[in-house]
Protein backbone atom coordinates (compact mmCIF):
# COMPACT_ATOMS: atom_id res chain seq x y z
CA UNK A 1 0.00 0.00 0.00
CA UNK A 2 1.63 2.87 -0.91
CA UNK A 3 1.88 6.26 1.80
CA UNK A 4 2.57 9.39 0.64
CA UNK A 5 5.39 11.54 2.78
CA UNK A 6 7.11 14.57 1.69
CA UNK A 7 10.80 14.75 1.94
CA UNK A 8 11.97 16.79 4.83
CA UNK A 9 15.26 17.63 3.61
CA UNK A 10 16.75 18.24 6.65
CA UNK A 11 17.45 14.53 7.15
CA UNK A 12 18.35 13.32 3.66
CA UNK A 13 21.42 11.50 4.13
CA UNK A 14 23.33 12.41 0.92
CA UNK A 15 24.64 8.79 0.42
CA UNK A 16 22.90 5.59 -1.78
CA UNK A 17 20.13 4.34 -0.73
CA UNK A 18 19.61 0.27 0.12
CA UNK A 19 17.92 -1.33 -2.76
CA UNK A 20 14.21 -1.59 -1.46
CA UNK A 21 14.54 -5.43 -2.10
CA UNK A 22 17.54 -5.85 0.50
CA UNK A 23 16.00 -3.25 2.63
CA UNK A 24 12.74 -5.71 2.98
CA UNK A 25 14.58 -9.07 2.69
CA UNK A 26 17.53 -8.76 4.98
CA UNK A 27 16.15 -8.26 8.74
CA UNK A 28 16.21 -9.50 12.42
CA UNK A 29 13.21 -9.68 13.41
CA UNK A 30 13.54 -12.98 16.00
CA UNK A 31 9.95 -13.68 16.51
CA UNK A 32 9.50 -14.65 12.78
CA UNK A 33 13.04 -16.55 12.91
CA UNK A 34 16.72 -16.10 13.06
CA UNK A 35 18.19 -16.03 9.69
CA UNK A 36 17.73 -12.72 8.30
CA UNK A 37 16.00 -14.39 5.44
CA UNK A 38 13.37 -15.50 7.94
CA UNK A 39 11.29 -12.50 8.55
CA UNK A 40 10.51 -11.66 4.79
CA UNK A 41 8.73 -15.65 4.53
CA UNK A 42 7.36 -15.78 7.58
CA UNK A 43 6.12 -12.54 8.87
CA UNK A 44 2.87 -12.28 6.30
CA UNK A 45 1.15 -13.95 9.20
CA UNK A 46 1.73 -10.61 11.49
CA UNK A 47 -2.24 -9.70 12.29
CA UNK A 48 -1.97 -5.89 11.78
CA UNK A 49 -5.73 -4.84 11.48
CA UNK A 50 -6.89 -3.68 13.88
CA UNK A 51 -3.57 -2.20 15.34
CA UNK A 52 -3.59 -0.19 18.68
CA UNK A 53 -0.88 1.63 20.42
CA UNK A 54 -1.53 2.50 23.98
CA UNK A 55 0.78 5.26 25.61
CA UNK A 56 0.10 5.37 29.61
CA UNK A 57 2.58 5.83 32.75
CA UNK A 58 3.63 8.76 33.56
CA UNK A 59 1.74 10.90 31.41
CA UNK A 60 -1.51 13.47 31.97
CA UNK A 61 -3.73 12.08 29.42
CA UNK A 62 -2.99 8.16 28.65
CA UNK A 63 -4.47 7.38 24.98
CA UNK A 64 -4.84 4.62 22.66
CA UNK A 65 -4.50 5.38 19.10
CA UNK A 66 -5.58 3.58 16.16
CA UNK A 67 -3.24 2.71 13.33
CA UNK A 68 -5.41 5.25 11.10
CA UNK A 69 -5.24 8.07 14.02
CA UNK A 70 -1.04 7.88 13.85
CA UNK A 71 -1.17 8.33 10.56
CA UNK A 72 -3.00 11.81 10.33
CA UNK A 73 -1.72 12.80 13.76
CA UNK A 74 1.21 14.84 12.13
CA UNK A 75 2.12 15.68 8.16
CA UNK A 76 4.03 12.45 7.00
CA UNK A 77 7.76 13.19 6.48
CA UNK A 78 10.30 10.82 4.11
CA UNK A 79 13.73 10.82 5.82
CA UNK A 80 16.59 8.77 4.67
CA UNK A 81 18.34 7.70 7.20
CA UNK A 82 21.99 5.19 7.67
CA UNK A 83 20.82 2.21 9.62
CA UNK A 84 23.72 0.18 11.60
CA UNK A 85 23.31 -3.21 13.02
CA UNK A 86 25.26 -4.14 15.85
CA UNK A 87 26.25 -7.02 13.61
CA UNK A 88 28.54 -4.72 11.28
CA UNK A 89 26.32 -4.40 8.43
CA UNK A 90 24.54 -1.07 7.41
CA UNK A 91 21.67 -0.07 4.70
CA UNK A 92 20.49 3.55 3.91
CA UNK A 93 16.64 3.78 4.36
CA UNK A 94 14.17 5.91 3.13
CA UNK A 95 11.35 6.01 6.09
CA UNK A 96 8.11 7.47 6.71
CA UNK A 97 6.91 9.09 10.20
CA UNK A 98 7.16 11.94 12.33
CA UNK A 99 9.22 12.95 15.19
CA UNK A 100 7.95 10.60 18.33
CA UNK A 101 7.67 14.02 20.12
CA UNK A 102 4.69 14.92 17.79
CA UNK A 103 3.05 11.54 19.40
CA UNK A 104 4.53 11.99 23.05
CA UNK A 105 3.49 15.33 23.11
CA UNK A 106 -0.08 14.04 22.96
CA UNK A 107 -0.04 12.71 26.23
CA UNK A 108 1.36 15.39 27.82
CA UNK A 109 4.14 13.57 30.27
CA UNK A 110 4.68 14.24 33.54
CA UNK A 111 7.77 15.72 35.36
CA UNK A 112 8.23 12.10 37.09
CA UNK A 113 8.45 10.68 32.96
CA UNK A 114 12.80 9.54 32.18
CA UNK A 115 12.18 7.13 30.07
CA UNK A 116 10.12 5.50 27.66
CA UNK A 117 9.68 1.81 26.89
CA UNK A 118 8.59 0.09 23.78
CA UNK A 119 6.89 -2.89 24.10
CA UNK A 120 6.36 -4.84 21.03
CA UNK A 121 3.42 -7.13 19.50
CA UNK A 122 3.64 -10.79 20.53
CA UNK A 123 1.23 -12.89 18.39
CA UNK A 124 2.28 -16.43 19.70
CA UNK A 125 -0.15 -17.94 16.86
CA UNK A 126 1.14 -16.03 14.26
CA UNK A 127 5.13 -15.71 15.03
CA UNK A 128 6.74 -19.17 14.70
CA UNK A 129 10.18 -18.05 16.70
CA UNK A 130 8.57 -17.17 19.88
CA UNK A 131 9.21 -20.82 20.87
CA UNK A 132 12.96 -19.65 20.99
CA UNK A 133 14.30 -18.57 24.20
CA UNK A 134 16.66 -16.34 22.72
CA UNK A 135 15.31 -13.09 24.31
CA UNK A 136 12.64 -12.71 26.78
CA UNK A 137 8.96 -12.19 24.89
CA UNK A 138 7.47 -9.54 24.32
CA UNK A 139 10.30 -7.48 23.02
CA UNK A 140 10.92 -4.13 24.89
CA UNK A 141 13.47 -1.73 24.42
CA UNK A 142 13.66 2.15 26.12
CA UNK A 143 15.32 5.32 25.64
CA UNK A 144 15.81 7.94 27.96
CA UNK A 145 13.20 10.86 27.69
CA UNK A 146 15.24 13.46 26.24
CA UNK A 147 16.53 11.18 23.26
CA UNK A 148 13.06 10.01 22.73
CA UNK A 149 11.57 13.79 22.54
CA UNK A 150 14.91 14.30 20.17
CA UNK A 151 13.78 15.01 16.50
CA UNK A 152 15.19 12.75 14.84
CA UNK A 153 13.86 10.03 16.34
CA UNK A 154 10.95 8.91 14.40
CA UNK A 155 7.93 7.55 15.01
CA UNK A 156 8.19 5.18 11.47
CA UNK A 157 4.98 4.15 9.63
CA UNK A 158 6.46 3.54 6.52
CA UNK A 159 9.10 2.71 3.73
CA UNK A 160 10.54 3.35 0.15
CA UNK A 161 6.56 5.27 -0.21
CA UNK A 162 4.66 2.03 1.28
CA UNK A 163 2.99 1.19 4.54
CA UNK A 164 5.98 -0.74 6.61
CA UNK A 165 6.19 -3.99 5.70
CA UNK A 166 5.39 -6.67 7.76
CA UNK A 167 8.80 -8.16 8.29
CA UNK A 168 9.99 -4.40 9.09
CA UNK A 169 8.34 -4.08 11.72
CA UNK A 170 4.80 -2.96 10.31
CA UNK A 171 2.67 -1.12 11.32
CA UNK A 172 4.40 1.17 13.43
CA UNK A 173 7.78 1.14 14.58
CA UNK A 174 10.29 3.61 16.08
CA UNK A 175 14.06 4.60 14.59
CA UNK A 176 16.71 5.71 16.28
CA UNK A 177 19.36 6.40 13.84
CA UNK A 178 22.73 7.57 16.19
CA UNK A 179 21.98 3.59 17.93
CA UNK A 180 21.99 0.48 16.91
CA UNK A 181 19.45 -0.80 15.26
CA UNK A 182 17.93 -3.29 18.38
CA UNK A 183 16.72 -0.40 19.59
CA UNK A 184 14.73 0.67 16.68
CA UNK A 185 11.55 -1.74 18.48
CA UNK A 186 9.21 -2.88 15.61
CA UNK A 187 5.28 -3.30 15.88
CA UNK A 188 5.13 -1.09 18.54
CA UNK A 189 1.59 -1.90 21.01
CA UNK A 190 2.35 -0.51 24.32
CA UNK A 191 4.35 2.63 24.55
CA UNK A 192 5.17 3.75 28.51
CA UNK A 193 6.81 6.45 30.46
CA UNK A 194 8.32 5.82 33.44
CA UNK A 195 11.04 7.20 36.16
CA UNK A 196 13.26 4.17 36.27
CA UNK A 197 15.29 2.73 33.24
CA UNK A 198 13.68 0.09 31.55
CA UNK A 199 15.33 -3.35 30.83
CA UNK A 200 15.38 -4.07 27.71
CA UNK A 201 15.06 -7.65 26.38
CA UNK A 202 18.53 -7.61 24.95
CA UNK A 203 20.11 -6.25 28.63
CA UNK A 204 17.82 -9.36 30.16
CA UNK A 205 19.35 -11.71 27.58
CA UNK A 206 22.71 -10.84 27.83
CA UNK A 207 24.24 -7.76 29.70
CA UNK A 208 27.40 -7.81 29.36
CA UNK A 209 27.08 -7.48 25.69
CA UNK A 210 24.20 -4.75 24.91
CA UNK A 211 23.57 -2.14 27.28
CA UNK A 212 20.61 0.34 27.88
CA UNK A 213 22.33 2.77 25.18
CA UNK A 214 23.37 1.01 22.52
CA UNK A 215 24.89 3.98 20.78
CA UNK A 216 26.99 3.46 17.48
CA UNK A 217 30.31 3.66 18.65
CA UNK A 218 33.44 2.81 16.42
CA UNK A 219 35.68 3.18 19.37
CA UNK A 220 33.62 0.49 21.84
CA UNK A 221 33.74 -2.45 20.68
CA UNK A 222 31.29 -5.69 21.17
CA UNK A 223 32.67 -7.82 23.40
CA UNK A 224 32.67 -9.91 20.74
CA UNK A 225 33.77 -8.55 17.77
CA UNK A 226 35.28 -4.91 16.46
CA UNK A 227 32.42 -2.22 15.75
CA UNK A 228 35.43 -0.23 13.81
CA UNK A 229 33.97 -1.11 10.61
CA UNK A 230 30.76 -2.64 8.65
CA UNK A 231 29.57 -3.65 5.31
CA UNK A 232 27.12 -1.71 3.52
CA UNK A 233 24.76 -3.80 2.35
CA UNK A 234 23.50 -3.83 -1.89
CA UNK A 235 26.20 -1.50 -2.32
CA UNK A 236 29.50 -2.88 -1.09
CA UNK A 237 30.51 -5.12 -3.55
CA UNK A 238 32.25 -8.54 -3.27
CA UNK A 239 35.79 -6.58 -3.84
CA UNK A 240 34.91 -3.51 -2.16
CA UNK A 241 36.49 -3.13 1.72
CA UNK A 242 34.36 -2.88 4.74
CA UNK A 243 33.81 0.94 5.74
CA UNK A 244 34.56 2.59 8.84
CA UNK A 245 31.67 2.96 11.18
CA UNK A 246 30.76 6.31 11.78
CA UNK A 247 30.46 8.39 15.89
CA UNK A 248 26.88 7.97 16.59
CA UNK A 249 26.63 6.43 12.68
CA UNK A 250 27.48 9.98 11.55
CA UNK A 251 24.98 12.09 13.70
CA UNK A 252 27.29 13.31 15.87
CA UNK A 253 26.48 16.72 15.31
CA UNK A 254 22.91 16.40 16.08
CA UNK A 255 23.25 13.93 19.45
CA UNK A 256 26.69 14.33 20.94
CA UNK A 257 25.65 16.99 23.27
CA UNK A 258 23.00 14.23 25.18
CA UNK A 259 25.98 12.33 26.77
CA UNK A 260 28.28 14.95 27.42
CA UNK A 261 30.57 14.19 30.49
CA UNK A 262 29.01 10.51 29.64
CA UNK A 263 31.66 7.98 29.87
CA UNK A 264 30.48 5.89 26.63
CA UNK A 265 32.68 2.61 26.96
CA UNK A 266 31.32 2.39 30.26
CA UNK A 267 27.68 3.15 29.57
CA UNK A 268 27.16 1.16 26.20
CA UNK B 1 13.77 -56.18 25.14
CA UNK B 2 14.56 -55.55 21.67
CA UNK B 3 14.88 -58.38 19.39
CA UNK B 4 16.05 -58.35 15.85
CA UNK B 5 14.14 -59.99 13.25
CA UNK B 6 15.65 -63.22 12.36
CA UNK B 7 16.25 -63.66 8.35
CA UNK B 8 16.08 -67.00 7.36
CA UNK B 9 19.36 -68.65 6.30
CA UNK B 10 19.10 -68.76 2.71
CA UNK B 11 18.18 -64.79 2.55
CA UNK B 12 21.24 -64.05 4.70
CA UNK B 13 22.89 -66.49 2.16
CA UNK B 14 22.20 -64.44 -0.80
CA UNK B 15 22.83 -61.02 0.62
CA UNK B 16 26.44 -61.88 1.54
CA UNK B 17 26.79 -63.35 -1.75
CA UNK B 18 25.43 -60.07 -3.27
CA UNK B 19 27.10 -58.05 -1.11
CA UNK B 20 30.80 -60.11 -2.35
CA UNK B 21 29.74 -60.32 -5.60
CA UNK B 22 29.08 -56.47 -5.83
CA UNK B 23 32.53 -55.80 -4.22
CA UNK B 24 33.67 -52.66 -6.92
CA UNK B 25 37.51 -53.45 -7.53
CA UNK B 26 39.85 -50.81 -7.41
CA UNK B 27 39.94 -50.02 -10.85
CA UNK B 28 36.01 -49.62 -10.92
CA UNK B 29 35.97 -47.41 -8.31
CA UNK B 30 39.50 -45.49 -10.19
CA UNK B 31 36.76 -44.56 -12.79
CA UNK B 32 34.32 -43.05 -10.31
CA UNK B 33 36.80 -40.14 -9.15
CA UNK B 34 36.09 -38.51 -12.68
CA UNK B 35 32.14 -38.16 -10.99
CA UNK B 36 33.28 -37.87 -7.92
CA UNK B 37 35.49 -34.64 -8.47
CA UNK B 38 32.60 -32.78 -10.49
CA UNK B 39 30.23 -33.44 -7.80
CA UNK B 40 33.25 -31.69 -5.72
CA UNK B 41 32.58 -29.16 -8.10
CA UNK B 42 28.93 -28.21 -7.60
CA UNK B 43 29.34 -25.35 -4.91
CA UNK B 44 31.13 -23.61 -6.93
CA UNK B 45 28.85 -23.71 -9.99
CA UNK B 46 25.82 -23.16 -7.56
CA UNK B 47 27.56 -19.76 -6.63
CA UNK B 48 28.11 -18.94 -9.68
CA UNK B 49 24.90 -19.42 -11.07
CA UNK B 50 22.81 -17.97 -8.02
CA UNK B 51 25.64 -14.93 -8.59
CA UNK B 52 24.17 -14.75 -12.33
CA UNK B 53 20.68 -14.77 -10.97
CA UNK B 54 21.80 -11.62 -8.15
CA UNK B 55 20.03 -14.44 -5.96
CA UNK B 56 23.37 -14.28 -3.51
CA UNK B 57 21.28 -13.04 -0.61
CA UNK B 58 21.22 -8.94 0.38
CA UNK B 59 24.44 -9.89 1.65
CA UNK B 60 26.71 -11.91 -0.70
CA UNK B 61 29.98 -12.04 0.93
CA UNK B 62 28.00 -13.56 4.38
CA UNK B 63 26.12 -15.39 2.14
CA UNK B 64 29.09 -17.10 0.88
CA UNK B 65 31.79 -16.88 3.60
CA UNK B 66 28.90 -19.56 5.31
CA UNK B 67 28.08 -21.75 2.74
CA UNK B 68 32.26 -22.25 1.80
CA UNK B 69 32.11 -23.02 5.83
CA UNK B 70 29.11 -25.44 5.51
CA UNK B 71 30.88 -27.35 2.49
CA UNK B 72 33.78 -27.79 4.33
CA UNK B 73 32.00 -29.54 7.03
CA UNK B 74 29.69 -31.51 5.03
CA UNK B 75 32.93 -32.80 3.07
CA UNK B 76 34.52 -33.47 6.01
CA UNK B 77 31.88 -35.70 7.25
CA UNK B 78 31.59 -37.74 4.08
CA UNK B 79 35.12 -38.16 4.38
CA UNK B 80 34.87 -39.69 7.51
CA UNK B 81 32.10 -41.83 6.41
CA UNK B 82 33.88 -43.10 4.13
CA UNK B 83 35.29 -45.73 6.30
CA UNK B 84 31.98 -46.93 8.01
CA UNK B 85 30.50 -47.39 4.57
CA UNK B 86 33.45 -49.66 3.49
CA UNK B 87 32.88 -51.96 6.05
CA UNK B 88 28.89 -51.92 6.49
CA UNK B 89 28.92 -52.58 2.66
CA UNK B 90 32.11 -54.67 2.30
CA UNK B 91 33.01 -52.08 -0.33
CA UNK B 92 37.36 -51.88 0.90
CA UNK B 93 38.48 -50.30 -2.44
CA UNK B 94 36.53 -47.07 -1.74
CA UNK B 95 39.31 -46.09 0.42
CA UNK B 96 40.58 -44.33 -3.21
CA UNK B 97 38.15 -41.93 -3.22
CA UNK B 98 38.73 -40.67 0.51
CA UNK B 99 41.93 -38.48 -0.29
CA UNK B 100 39.93 -36.70 -3.18
CA UNK B 101 36.84 -36.17 -0.25
CA UNK B 102 39.95 -35.00 2.14
CA UNK B 103 41.28 -32.63 -0.22
CA UNK B 104 37.91 -30.87 -1.38
CA UNK B 105 37.21 -30.68 2.53
CA UNK B 106 40.28 -28.63 2.61
CA UNK B 107 39.48 -26.90 -0.58
CA UNK B 108 36.16 -25.13 0.81
CA UNK B 109 37.77 -24.45 4.41
CA UNK B 110 40.57 -22.54 2.28
CA UNK B 111 38.10 -20.18 0.38
CA UNK B 112 36.03 -20.37 4.29
CA UNK B 113 39.14 -18.64 5.45
CA UNK B 114 40.14 -16.83 2.74
CA UNK B 115 36.46 -15.10 3.11
CA UNK B 116 36.85 -14.48 6.37
CA UNK B 117 40.41 -12.90 6.09
CA UNK B 118 39.88 -10.89 3.04
CA UNK B 119 35.84 -9.74 3.19
CA UNK B 120 36.11 -9.82 6.89
CA UNK B 121 39.18 -8.23 7.56
CA UNK B 122 40.79 -6.58 4.36
CA UNK B 123 43.91 -9.09 4.52
CA UNK B 124 44.97 -6.96 7.50
CA UNK B 125 47.15 -8.93 9.49
CA UNK B 126 46.83 -6.97 12.82
CA UNK B 127 43.28 -7.40 12.51
CA UNK B 128 42.96 -10.78 11.50
CA UNK B 129 45.34 -11.35 14.75
CA UNK B 130 43.09 -9.56 17.04
CA UNK B 131 40.48 -11.43 15.62
CA UNK B 132 41.49 -14.29 16.26
CA UNK B 133 42.84 -13.59 20.18
CA UNK B 134 39.17 -11.90 20.20
CA UNK B 135 36.92 -14.63 19.26
CA UNK B 136 37.52 -18.35 21.00
CA UNK B 137 35.48 -19.26 17.36
CA UNK B 138 37.85 -18.02 15.11
CA UNK B 139 40.34 -19.34 16.85
CA UNK B 140 39.16 -22.74 17.15
CA UNK B 141 38.08 -22.84 13.59
CA UNK B 142 41.69 -21.60 12.33
CA UNK B 143 43.37 -24.34 14.70
CA UNK B 144 41.68 -26.51 12.52
CA UNK B 145 42.45 -25.00 9.16
CA UNK B 146 45.75 -25.04 10.18
CA UNK B 147 45.74 -28.76 10.96
CA UNK B 148 43.99 -29.79 7.89
CA UNK B 149 46.79 -27.94 5.90
CA UNK B 150 49.15 -29.93 7.63
CA UNK B 151 46.79 -33.21 6.65
CA UNK B 152 47.13 -31.60 2.66
CA UNK B 153 50.08 -31.37 2.64
CA UNK B 154 50.87 -35.14 3.78
CA UNK B 155 48.18 -36.57 1.45
CA UNK B 156 50.61 -37.65 -1.18
CA UNK B 157 51.62 -41.46 -1.78
CA UNK B 158 55.65 -39.89 -1.11
CA UNK B 159 54.34 -38.22 2.49
CA UNK B 160 52.94 -41.64 3.33
CA UNK B 161 55.63 -44.06 2.56
CA UNK B 162 58.24 -41.36 3.86
CA UNK B 163 55.64 -41.24 7.60
CA UNK B 164 55.05 -44.68 7.51
CA UNK B 165 52.84 -45.18 10.58
CA UNK B 166 53.36 -42.09 11.58
CA UNK B 167 51.14 -40.90 8.85
CA UNK B 168 47.99 -42.77 10.13
CA UNK B 169 48.24 -41.70 13.93
CA UNK B 170 49.00 -37.56 11.87
CA UNK B 171 45.66 -38.22 10.14
CA UNK B 172 43.95 -39.38 12.78
CA UNK B 173 44.17 -35.73 13.54
CA UNK B 174 40.56 -35.44 10.96
CA UNK B 175 38.96 -36.54 14.45
CA UNK B 176 39.94 -33.29 16.31
CA UNK B 177 39.57 -31.35 12.96
CA UNK B 178 35.77 -32.74 13.15
CA UNK B 179 35.39 -31.61 16.62
CA UNK B 180 36.63 -28.20 16.03
CA UNK B 181 34.62 -27.64 13.28
CA UNK B 182 31.68 -28.44 15.13
CA UNK B 183 32.65 -26.22 18.58
CA UNK B 184 33.33 -23.68 15.57
CA UNK B 185 29.94 -23.50 13.92
CA UNK B 186 28.23 -24.20 17.50
CA UNK B 187 30.26 -21.03 18.91
CA UNK B 188 29.39 -19.11 16.07
CA UNK B 189 25.55 -20.01 16.18
CA UNK B 190 25.84 -19.39 19.96
CA UNK B 191 25.07 -15.69 19.86
CA UNK B 192 21.46 -16.21 18.89
CA UNK B 193 21.00 -19.79 20.50
CA UNK B 194 20.38 -21.28 17.56
CA UNK B 195 21.43 -24.59 17.04
CA UNK B 196 19.12 -26.22 14.86
CA UNK B 197 21.39 -27.12 11.85
CA UNK B 198 24.33 -27.40 13.93
CA UNK B 199 22.82 -30.34 15.86
CA UNK B 200 22.52 -32.03 13.00
CA UNK B 201 26.03 -31.62 11.44
CA UNK B 202 27.10 -32.58 15.41
CA UNK B 203 24.76 -35.70 14.85
CA UNK B 204 26.10 -37.46 12.02
CA UNK B 205 29.62 -36.42 13.14
CA UNK B 206 28.80 -38.49 17.01
CA UNK B 207 27.58 -41.53 15.02
CA UNK B 208 30.56 -41.08 13.09
CA UNK B 209 33.09 -41.81 15.79
CA UNK B 210 30.67 -43.84 17.80
CA UNK B 211 31.06 -46.02 14.86
CA UNK B 212 34.73 -46.52 15.17
CA UNK B 213 34.83 -46.10 18.52
CA UNK B 214 32.60 -49.39 19.80
CA UNK B 215 34.78 -51.23 16.53
CA UNK B 216 38.42 -50.23 18.42
CA UNK B 217 36.32 -51.35 21.30
CA UNK B 218 35.34 -54.50 19.78
CA UNK B 219 38.80 -55.61 18.52
CA UNK B 220 40.99 -54.22 21.13
CA UNK B 221 38.45 -56.41 23.87
CA UNK B 222 37.44 -59.06 22.09
CA UNK B 223 38.25 -62.72 23.25
CA UNK B 224 39.14 -64.31 19.80
CA UNK B 225 41.06 -62.43 17.67
CA UNK B 226 39.29 -61.51 14.51
CA UNK B 227 41.26 -63.28 12.07
CA UNK B 228 39.41 -62.26 8.64
CA UNK B 229 39.77 -58.75 10.36
CA UNK B 230 43.36 -58.94 10.31
CA UNK B 231 43.95 -59.78 6.86
CA UNK B 232 42.01 -57.71 5.34
CA UNK B 233 43.60 -54.73 7.05
CA UNK B 234 47.28 -56.20 6.35
CA UNK B 235 46.11 -56.72 2.51
CA UNK B 236 45.11 -52.84 2.40
CA UNK B 237 47.98 -51.40 4.67
CA UNK B 238 50.14 -53.48 1.56
CA UNK B 239 48.59 -51.35 -0.47
CA UNK B 240 49.81 -48.49 0.67
CA UNK B 241 45.78 -47.15 2.24
CA UNK B 242 46.27 -47.33 5.96
CA UNK B 243 42.71 -47.65 7.37
CA UNK B 244 41.77 -44.94 9.27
Amino acid sequence: DKLSATPNTRFLVMETPTPEKDVVSYNNYYEFGLDKGDPVQHAHTLQTTPWKLTIEGEVAQPKTFDIEDLRKLAPLEERIYRMRCVEGWSMVIPWIGYSLSELLKQVQPTGNAKYVEFITALQPDNMPGVNSRVIQWPYNEGLRMDEAMHPLTLLTLGLYGKVLPNQNGAPVRAVVPWKYGFKSAKSIVKIRLVEKMPVSSWMKAAAGEYGFYANVNPDVSHPRWSQATERRIGEDGLFSKRRKTLMFNGYQTEVASLYQGMDLAKNY
Amino acid sequence: MVTRPKLPRCIKAWISQRTTDMSLSAKQVGRLKPILFLLGLLPIVRWVWLGINDDLTANPVEFLTRSAGTWTLVCLLVTLSITPVRQVFQQPALVRLRRMCGLFAFFYCTLHMLAWSGWDQGFDLTDMLTDIAKRPFILVGMVAFLTMTALAITSNQFSMKRLGKRWQRLHQLVYLIGCLAILHYWWHKAGKHNFQEVSIYAGVLFLLLAWRFVRWGRQKFSPVPAVGNANKRAAVSASGNPDT
